[in-house]
């Protein structure tokens, strides 16, 4: 497992491949990648700026990753989140997930995704022509958090 | 009993505060109790904290609630909904 909270940028191929290198049991690896978009709810986005929480932030991702790897059967993950400032076309966030198969890798960073919008302590701040604004937490990312939990371990849709 | 309290994001600017140690009767409390004394501060901790403000809380760097007991020594930060990822 390896969980990264760090202001430098990553490589996405390399993390991936970092992740089945020399593993003949890994037959899948399912991998997401968050980027700062040039515009929200309407207007151009400058800047992002991300705060976090220095003492929990490694804490709860691993967290987050444990939970994952009690649910499905997985071989390794790695989860990357950049802080401070950004701007657009910049990586934000990198999570990768191996596993025998592509069932269990897909679920699992969709459910570490969903997890981590929700409760890992990170706030994006954005500037706008108009200013720099807090981004307001989506109802969205609570519900596509919640059906992980209504739904059976194995089977999340 | 003394407990050290953090504010993030939003929060921390709009009560000017990054952290503080709040001290409370008794050797053990409820994270209501914390709550209840910022409120009575007034404005703008009586609003951001009000019931239905949707802040979050973190004891000791793990998700709490109202009812999560705190006691001396502990960390209690304070936030809005997260936003990252």
């Amino acid at each position: 497992m390896k969980i990264q909270v760090s202001e430098t940028d990553f490589d996405s191929g390399a993390e991936i491949a970092s992740l089945h290198a020399g593993q003949p049991k890994v037959g899948a690896v399912a991998s997401f990648v968050g980027l700062v978009r040039d515009i929200n709810e309407g207007d151009d986005v400058s800047t992002l700026t991300l705060e976090h929480y220095p003492a929990m932030t490694e804490k709860s991702l691993r967290d987050i990753v444990d939970e994952a790897m009690g649910r499905w059967s997985l071989l390794d993950v790695t989860v990357i989140h950049r802080v401070g400032k950004l701007q657009p076309l910049d990586r934000i966030v990198f999570v990768g997930v191996a596993s025998g198969h592509r069932g269990d890798a897909f679920a699992a960073c969709e459910f570490i995704m969903d997890y981590l919008k929700t409760r890992a302590p990170f706030w994006k701040k954005e500037g706008t022509p108009q200013g720099e604004r807090w981004v307001e937490a989506r109802a969205t990312d609570d519900e596509a958090a919640e059906r992980w939990q209504q739904s059976s371990k194995k089977d999340p849709a | 009993m003394k407990v050290k309290v953090l504010y993030f994001a939003r929060l921390r600017e709009k009560f000017g505060v990054e952290s503080e140690v709040i001290d409370l009767p008794g050797d053990l409390a409820q994270a209501a109790a914390i709550i209840d004394l910022l409120r009575k501060r007034g404005e703008p901790w009586a609003r951001e904290l009000a019931l239905d403000a949707g802040y979050r809380m973190a004891v000791n760097q793990t998700l709490a609630g109202l009812v999560t007991p705190v006691k001396d020594g502990d960390e209690v930060a304070i936030f809005p909904p997260v936003t990252g990822g």
